[in-house]
């Protein structure tokens, strides 16, 4: 094993580790909030919305990320030089750059996953705990916020610490469309120094050490969380 | 016919359309899937058992395995294992003065996918058969039986009512898994579908015919999922239900 290259690359590195950290940080962000409104409808309705909720929810878990990430990279991508005036538009060096479509792609990702996981979570809280509320004289909109939203999140924390690694684990494909994340570094060092597996081991051990803080973070999260009686 | 963004005469069955390769690229995708399903499978057997039975030298292996296969990203795996598998194989036959050759994509992809599934596998398999009551077991020692009966007639039939939810999601995400391929190259739905929207610059009609595809496979492997299920839960309190 040769690790010659290492101090020369460690910027980039670290650099890469950044990116990675944003696109896992941003996605699951937007993700998360775009889940609560599919997880919710399919529970109260309307037909027609739930409906549309579970038919993105199956598109985006039963196709591969991978294939998401370039149809909208080179598919939608391929588009917008086709529409006038965009080229001039504010707009136009965001649409040039990958990083804005990794994060559609997986904010959509997390979205799909997550909105299955919060329908079970709405699910999962107690009938009697809703009707209290009611008889509180609290608005449905009340409600949601100080009972249902909370108690669902509460009932699905482990599960969402799993969507988090989940996701971590995906964030290399967006190297796949030239966004320079750790992965993406580890590309560039292995053609410009020709070492196979060096680059790759040392990224598999920077990934298992961002699993291990998800994972300790998540953790502290649970514990600070007051679990039910 | 034209759709505006979509061209479906690229999508035609025979050439100039795609369609041939794009079905191609399917089975590939369909055969890689289920040899590395079943690699993964008998891993996970085996690495169960292994996890649950075996010495302590082998848990720790097995544990590394799964613990290390579970935190990195496939696609670091596939790298990972492809390199480290086709340099092996190449310097074996170095070794023995055959000249290099070039890694068969079919049996790479099941070999990478395989390893990788192996540890999920591992983890299902071991939870079921943890989860089969002690006294059957004892049982079946009591009427003499031997540690291979046993686990015929016995272990394996009563773990699979608690392990094919785990390992039917494991099919699903071997199917989508497939696609990490495409970095490598291969010859499957995701690598053909790359070159198709490549060549012709139509990346629109190419992905959104790729999606239509692995979506059909995923429902109807969902479809045969539950039929599978209830049959392995037959005998089963709530079988039906």
């Amino acid at each position: 094993m040769v690790w010659d290259w290492l101090p020369e690359y460690w910027p980039r590195l670290a650099e890469g580790v950044w990116i990675t950290i944003q696109l896992l940080v941003i996605s699951l962000a937007i993700g998360t909030v775009l889940s609560v409104p599919l997880g919710l409808v399919q529970v109260t309705g309307p037909r027609i919305l739930s409906w549309m909720a579970l038919s993105f929810c199956t598109l985006i878990r039963g196709t591969p990320l991978l294939i998401q990430l370039w149809l909208i990279y080179y598919g939608l991508g391929s588009l917008f030089p086709g529409i006038p005036g965009l080229r001039e538009s504010f707009l136009w060096p965001y649409l040039r750059d990958a990083f804005p479509y990794a994060i559609f792609a997986f904010s959509l990702s997390v979205a799909g996953y997550q909105g299955e996981v919060m329908r079970a979570g709405f699910l999962s809280v107690a009938k009697g705990e809703l009707e209290a509320g009611k008889a509180f004289g609290m608005s449905r909109w009340t409600l949601l916020r100080r009972i249902w939203m909370p108690r669902a999140f509460q009932n699905v924390l482990p599960t969402l610490g799993n969507e988090a690694i989940l996701t971590l684990k995906a964030t290399p494909l967006a190297a796949t469309i030239t966004v320079y994340d750790v992965f993406g570094v580890a590309t560039i060092i292995r053609q410009e120094t020709f070492r196979i597996y060096e680059p790759l081991l040392l990224i598999a051990g920077i990934y298992i050490v961002i699993t291990i803080l998800i994972t300790l973070l998540y953790r502290w999260i649970e514990n600070r969380v007051p679990r039910p009686a | 016919m034209d759709l505006g963004f979509i061209d479906l005469s690229q999508l035609a069955y025979s050439p100039p359309g795609r369609g041939a390769l794009l079905l191609a690229g399917l089975a590939a995708t369909i055969q890689i899937a289920a040899g590395a399903y079943l690699l993964g499978l008998t891993i996970g057997f085996f690495g169960a058992l292994g996890k649950l039975y075996g010495p302590k030298p082998v848990k720790w292996f097995l544990e590394g395995y799964t613990t290390i296969v579970r935190a990195v990203p496939e696609l670091v795996l596939i790298l990972l294992v492809f390199y480290a598998g086709s340099g092996l194989i190449n310097e074996v036959l170095r070794s023995l003065g055959q000249r290099p050759i070039d890694i068969n994509a079919l049996l790479a992809g099941i070999t990478v996918l395989g390893v990788v599934m192996g540890a999920y596998a591992t983890e299902v398999m071991r939870g079921a058969i943890a989860a089969i009551p002690k006294g059957q077991i004892e049982a079946a020692r009591a009427y003499g039986m031997s540690s291979a009966m046993t686990l015929r007639r016995i272990v394996a039939p009563a773990m699979m009512p608690l392990a094919i939810p785990g390992l039917s999601n494991l099919w699903l995400i071997v199917l989508k898994d497939t696609a990490l391929l495409a970095v490598i190259g291969s010859i499957e739905l995701a690598t053909r579908t790359r070159q198709a929207g490549a060549t012709t610059r139509e990346y629109l009609t190419f992905y959104l015919a790729a999606l239509v595809l692995y979506l059909l496979l995923t429902l109807v492997s969902m479809y045969l999922i539950k039929h599978i299920e209830r049959y392995f839960r037959r005998g089963l309190r709530g079988a039906n239900s």
